[in-house]
């Protein structure tokens, strides 16, 4: 490294540890007791204290009392400040874990410290960290803490631990040292050959292929020169499967086995996703993967802006931080189309919390941690800033175990016109950057440092993953929003994956901008150009601001403690220009970036699997199984997941996540009224209002995919639909996303497979009439076993969709309502038991996934009539776990029982009745009619397969008849809630 | 906010705001429902003298986590608002006007000492006189469900005049309430500072997650002596209409949180 950093060690270190009155009884260290258990490790009483660290020109008694005054809460806890010794060691008799952040990681706590501390007065604080200690009453093994600090407290991934003895503070406080290398570097490709420009993408990370590295030669033979490091990295991140999705515009050369078709597919996002959005052409589509999220009509003033990201990968590694900054991403986008975001979403596909340790690949965390870090990241994001989060899936899969999916949603408001387009951006605009400052965060290519853990010189390394600091991008928002208001820019865009280069590369299109690196405010010295320019840091957003309105824009970002600084303008040259002081570091026609990239060929395989239905042994009592569908990992309640999301937050989440008498029921859907539609309206009036509310459903099944990905595509949309209709959206304003999570695409099976699922996204997509209006794709996630072999998750396709219910007022839940009501089962149960959960609880995949059926547009339509109406008290989608499933769920929900018959269910053909209570086949509903609206209910869904079943019942037991009135399930609807771990 | 209902009987309400704050706009709905003014005040146009708390007749501090909450709940807003605002504060609440802190507001009332304040004959001893805090949920987790509210008909403060119990959300990661000792919940009992505790459907007290955090004798908000100060950690502003109520679809209403903006708007014109 060129740009060596020390830490210059302040005059005065000192250690502050702050520990809790209650002491081993504390939740955290009664928590970390339970977890210990599950490695296995049977460990005694713990004490859990934070630590803090200060250095500067001040004295023990000023530390003290800055402690005091900032520090510490003086009935929960004690208080002890030191100079720093390094040398103290445990008592005897007890074991020790300390843990601090890495240098360079996001410590909001020791920013939020240096802030008070300067505040308050002590301005001779010059550097702050913190950590945690774990001090254990007992002399544990050295090996023992070493697996509590590697698997259960620390990740070595950002935090470094010291055991048995004092840890030292991860000071970052560096000076910046000459160095001989040049600050930008050219790197001489225009004589290489073909195989060497391929060995230079590799050795410098770009990604870039064989055809891409000869484009670029050729354009800098054209230009008789080389390109700087600058150049390179711009071209490689632009050009880079996140930024352009080559696979997605890829000509592919498809063939199906055995002796399937043939074809040439022009390009998979144009042929089946974006042109399924054009044939349906609604008029309320407002923006359609052009910009940073799809934008869709919600009532006369007010747009909806939707957007889903996957942040796979970081999760991976970091849970907690890669599903913080998951969110934090996902939020910018919103931002990033001038919405205020009212609600967030979370998918998330995990290993089995259950596997046992030796099969989780080396190099991988355990499900349990990943499952623990990343729910606690979602909730810290999101409760810090304020958005309800209110709906998603959990899915697990023993293929997730190395490569969970984190899909992070974000649904906003916008007044109706104000959305400004990513392109608008007008020459002699400002290029104004706001929020969190820049530093080496996420940079490809950076060097990992592998410091020693108690030293305290260190290198600040880039590091893959990140922590967010949710109230920084709290506070970009707040200003965002005024901005938008007062019409102060014509342009903004998040920084994400590439940076400022992302960025500025993107609004600057069709203008051309003239950037200033040295603008950018940075969190430590030394950075060189290419990594200022390139750098991931989070919370950071780019506008074009007219010069004549940045005056008013500074006075919002002060009042609101937001940095804003100048980076350049967009000055009307169409080429990208970007400075380092004086020395110009990158010159690049803006043409040739954004269109100079070949286009990719690849060839796709898709091979039916030689797969059959199990011969499973007939059982005549099906109560065991209902109940252990309940408890299959997925179907059981989230309740101690939602639990943990604020859903309330700004007062808007009129059905919620958790439905019914207790709360106990799930939802099929969240219903959200936007608080721009309370703001202005008398309460009283809201009552006699119809108001309308946005809806926010999912769809997803990874297990239907391994069977036939084109079927789990078609799956996918329809439940997505079915929940958003269930809840009393409008079959006719339901607007859907794809996210595709893939393995490696230059692999053609994986690639065959991802053809078929498109195929099915396209046909899905007609049939039910939603388009798509934004989509991401996260391709790659393989990961290569012991045994030196590659293993690919499951192809995994997510549909979410936003949808409009015309009526608050007509919004329907699955709880049961009131004994005596009828209960309905609407469309067709065929033998489909294939990827089902039922086929899952004897360890079967099967071969009958659910298939399409006809007209699905016209039994929603007839549904939502009927909901609109008022005559449906409950409503709930069939799908994972069938019937049973469902009125077991409904029956959980309302604190109800019901009473039903397998005689009278609509079919074609003969089902045994485990074939009748768990196959998955789509387009079911189970309704609950009040008699006196049975007749008008079953006219508005005339035609369609429709059959009033059973009854709601007083009595709380689910009881189930076959056909020849032999009852298969009877069980209480306590054991089933109990099952479905309902009850608290 | 849009002056709905605002008449020249509107008390002047602030909304205080700092970085971090996200329950602002909930709160500022439900006090103009109410029948106040209310006006979202960042702690910057203070500081900056751009207002005056002064110049309200009431004032709310809302939910969030100010400053990300990063050096344990509300402490770092207590500490600046003490530090940097500690006169008008104190003035402020010496002149009896309505303090209403919810969750976030809570904690920074706590932590600022305004609450549960001096109680008579009880040593504030050697920790500068704070009695009580809000700390870390006895789960070691946030936690946001729906819990009941029992108002303390024994508290005379104004703000639960005719109060009736209140069904709303708890969003909060720390906010169990725990007293220093024995004698200072006592005291607290004893002179009828609790203003709510958490209770079953049927009234009853009970363990988690009846009781959602863990906290002592089940309280779930107090007022200081004079009554003019109260803080709570549920967010009676997040049930002001039937709809946000999570059993009205099974035709369930009522057990809002408006009535007590209303009380705290009623006070604040009455002063």
């Amino acid at each position: 490294m060129d740009a060596i950093f020390e830490a210059a060690m302040p005059q005065n270190i000192y250690r502050i540890e702050i520990t809790p009155r209650l002491g081993s009884e504390d939740g955290r260290a009664k928590a970390i007791r339970r977890s210990a258990q599950s490695l296995p490790l049977t460990i005694g009483s713990i004490i859990v204290s934070n630590l803090y660290f200060i250095g500067g020109e001040l004295s023990l008694e000023q530390a003290q009392a800055l402690a005091q005054t900032a520090l510490l809460d003086p009935v929960a806890d004690t208080l002890d400040c030191r100079p720093l010794d390094l040398a103290a060691g445990p008592r005897a008799g007890e074991s020790t874990i300390e843990i601090t952040y890495l240098p360079g990681v996001t410590d909001s706590v020791a920013e939020s410290l240096l802030s008070v501390a300067r505040s308050l007065g002590y301005k001779n604080v010059r550097v702050a960290a913190s950590g945690w200690r774990y001090r254990f009453l007992e002399a544990l093994d050295e090996e023992i803490l070493a697996r509590l600090a590697r698997d259960l407290l620390a990740n070595d991934t950002v935090q470094r631990f010291a055991i048995n003895r004092p840890i030292a503070p991860p000071f970052v406080e560096s000076r910046e040292f000459e160095s001989d290398r040049p600050l930008v570097e050219t790197i001489p490709l225009r004589d290489l050959t073909p195989d060497h420009l391929l060995a230079l993408s590799r050795e410098r990370r770009l990604s870039l292929d064989r055809d891409e590295m000869l484009a670029i030669q050729a354009y800098y033979r054209q230009q008789n020169r080389d390109p700087t490091d600058v150049e390179l990295e711009t071209l490689a991140q632009t050009w880079s499967e996140h930024c352009v999705h080559k696979t997605f515009k890829a000509i592919i050369h498809y063939r199906e086995e055995p002796d399937g078709e043939d074809a040439v597919i022009d390009g998979l996002l144009d042929t089946y996703i974006r042109a399924a959005t054009e044939a349906i052409a609604k008029p309320w589509v407002h923006s359609a993967f052009v910009d940073n999220a799809g934008v869709i009509a919600f009532d006369e003033t007010l747009d909806l802006a939707f957007k889903v990201e996957t942040h796979n990968h970081p999760s991976a590694l970091e849970p907690f931080g890669g599903a913080n900054t998951g969110v934090g991403g996902v939020i910018r986008d919103i931002l990033g189309v001038s919405a205020r975001p009212i609600a967030n979403t979370d998918v998330l596909c995990f290993g089995p919390e259950n596997l046992p340790a030796e099969q989780v690949p080396a190099g991988s965390l355990h499900p349990r941690r990943v499952v623990e870090g990343v729910i606690h990241g979602i909730e810290d994001y999101g409760n810090k800033m304020g958005i309800p989060t209110v709906n998603g899936a959990v899915h697990y899969h023993r293929d997730f175990t190395a490569n969970p999916l984190v899909y992070c949603g974000c649904l906003g408001a916008l007044p109706r016109g104000s959305h400004r387009p990513l392109t608008n951006a007008q020459a002699g605009d400002l290029i104004v950057a706001i929020g969190g400052r820049t530093g080496r965060d996420g940079l490809r290519g950076a060097t990992f440092s592998s410091m020693e853990m108690d030293h305290a010189t260190a290198e600040i390394a880039g590091t893959a993953v990140q922590i967010g600091n949710p109230i920084v991008e709290k506070q970009v928002m707040e200003v965002v929003l005024r901005a938008r208001d007062a019409g102060l820019y014509h342009a903004i865009t998040d920084c994400g994956a590439g940076g400022f280069s992302s960025a500025v590369g993107e609004m600057g299109e069709h203008v051309g901008a003239r950037v200033q690196l040295k603008g950018a405010p940075l969190k430590y010295p030394g950075l060189r150009p290419w990594e200022i320019w390139l750098s991931e840091a989070q919370e950071r957003m780019v506008l074009a601001i007219p010069s004549q309105n940045w005056d008013a824009f500074q006075a919002i970002c002060r009042a609101h403690d937001v940095e804003a600084s100048i980076l350049g303008e967009f000055d009307g040259s169409k080429r990208l220009r970007v400075y380092y002081g004086e020395t110009l570091v990158a010159d690049l026609e803006m043409a040739f970036l954004h269109d100079g990239v070949p286009r990719r060929r690849l060839r796709a395989v898709w091979t039916r699997p030689g797969l059959s239905e199990p011969n499973l042994p007939p059982s005549s009592d099906l109560t065991p199984l209902l109940l252990q569908a309940l408890a299959h990992a997925n179907v059981r309640s989230r309740a101690a997941i939602l639990h943990r999301y604020d859903h309330e937050v700004q007062g808007g989440t009129v059905v919620k996540p958790l439905v019914g008498a207790g709360q106990r029921g799930p939802g099929d859907a969240a219903v959200i009224l936007p608080q721009a539609t309370l703001v202005g309206r008398e309460p009283d009036a809201l009552q006699h209002e119809s108001l309308p509310a946005a809806t926010l459903s999912v769809g997803i099944n990874p297990r239907y995919g391994l069977i036939d990905p084109y079927f789990m595509a078609w799956a996918c949309v329809d439940e997505a639909v079915r929940n958003a209709v269930a809840v009393g959206a409008d079959p006719d304003r339901i607007a859907i996303l794809d996210n595709f999570c893939w393995g490696n695409p230059n692999l053609p099976d994986r690639l065959g497979s991802l053809v078929r699922a498109a195929r099915g996204c396209y046909d899905a997509a007609l049939a039910h009439q939603t388009p798509f209006i934004s989509g991401k794709d996260s391709l790659n996630n393989e990961y290569t076993g012991a045994d030196g072999r590659k293993h690919a998750i499951p192809g995994s396709l997510l549909i979410s969709a936003v949808g409009v219910a015309p009526d608050m007022r007509r919004t329907t839940t699955t709880d049961l309502k009131e004994a005596g009501h009828a209960l309905y089962l609407l469309g067709e149960t065929r033998p489909e038991l294939g990827g089902s959960v039922y086929y899952d609880l004897f360890g079967e995949l099967g071969a009958s996934v659910p298939r399409p059926y006809d007209a699905p547009l016209d039994r929603m339509r007839g549904l939502h009539r009927a909901i609109v109406a008022g005559w449906a008290a409950a409503v709930h989608d069939l799908s994972e776990g069938g019937l049973a499933v469902a009125l077991a769920e409904m029956c959980i929900g309302g604190d109800l029982g019901a009473e039903i018959s397998l005689a009278a269910i609509p079919t074609s053909e003969p089902l045994t009745p485990a074939q009748a209570l768990f196959s998955e086949s789509l387009g079911r509903f189970l309704i609950e009619v009040p008699a006196k609206h049975a007749i008008a209910f079953e006219k508005a869904l005339a035609g369609q397969p429709l059959a009033s079943i059973g009854r709601v019942t007083a009595e709380k037991r689910l009881i189930v008849r076959t056909a020849e009135g032999r009852p298969c399930i009877d069980a209480s609807v306590k054991a089933l809630a109990f099952a479905f771990g309902a009850l608290e | 906010m849009t002056q709905l209902r605002q008449s020249a009987l509107s008390p002047p309400i602030a909304i205080l705001h700092a970085p971090g704050t996200n329950r602002d706009m909930d709160a500022a709905i439900a006090c103009e429902w109410a029948g106040g003014a209310p006006e979202i005040v960042h702690i910057n146009q203070l500081l900056a003298g751009e207002r005056r708390l002064s110049d309200y007749a009431m004032l709310v501090i809302p939910g969030g986590f100010s400053y990300g909450d990063d050096l344990g709940a509300g402490k770092l807003w207590a500490v600046r608002l003490l530090h940097d605002l500690g006169d008008q504060l104190h003035a402020f609440a010496n002149a009896g006007k309505p303090i209403l802190g919810i969750c976030n507001g809570f904690q920074v009332l706590v932590k600022t000492g305004l609450l549960p304040g001096a109680i008579p004959n009880l040593d504030a001893g050697e920790d500068g006189g704070r009695l009580v805090t809000l700390t870390r949920n006895e789960s070691a987790h946030f936690e946001c469900r729906w819990v009941h509210l029992e108002p303390n008909r024994a508290n005379p403060s104004p703000w639960l005049h005719d109060l009736e119990r209140i069904f709303c959300p708890v969003a909060h990661g720390e906010g169990r309430f725990m007293a220093r000792d024995a004698d200072a919940l006592e005291a607290i009992l004893a002179h009828q500072l609790v203003a709510f505790t958490y209770v079953d459907e049927a009234g009853r007290p009970g363990p988690y997650p009846i009781n959602p955090n863990g906290s002592d004798a089940h309280i779930a908000g107090v007022t200081n002596l004079a009554g003019n100060i109260l803080g709570l950690m549920p967010h009676p502003e997040n049930h002001i209409l039937p709809y946000q109520h999570p059993n009205h679809h099974r035709g369930q209403s009522g057990q809002m949180g408006l009535k007590l903006f209303e009380n705290g708007v009623a006070y604040a014109r009455a002063l």
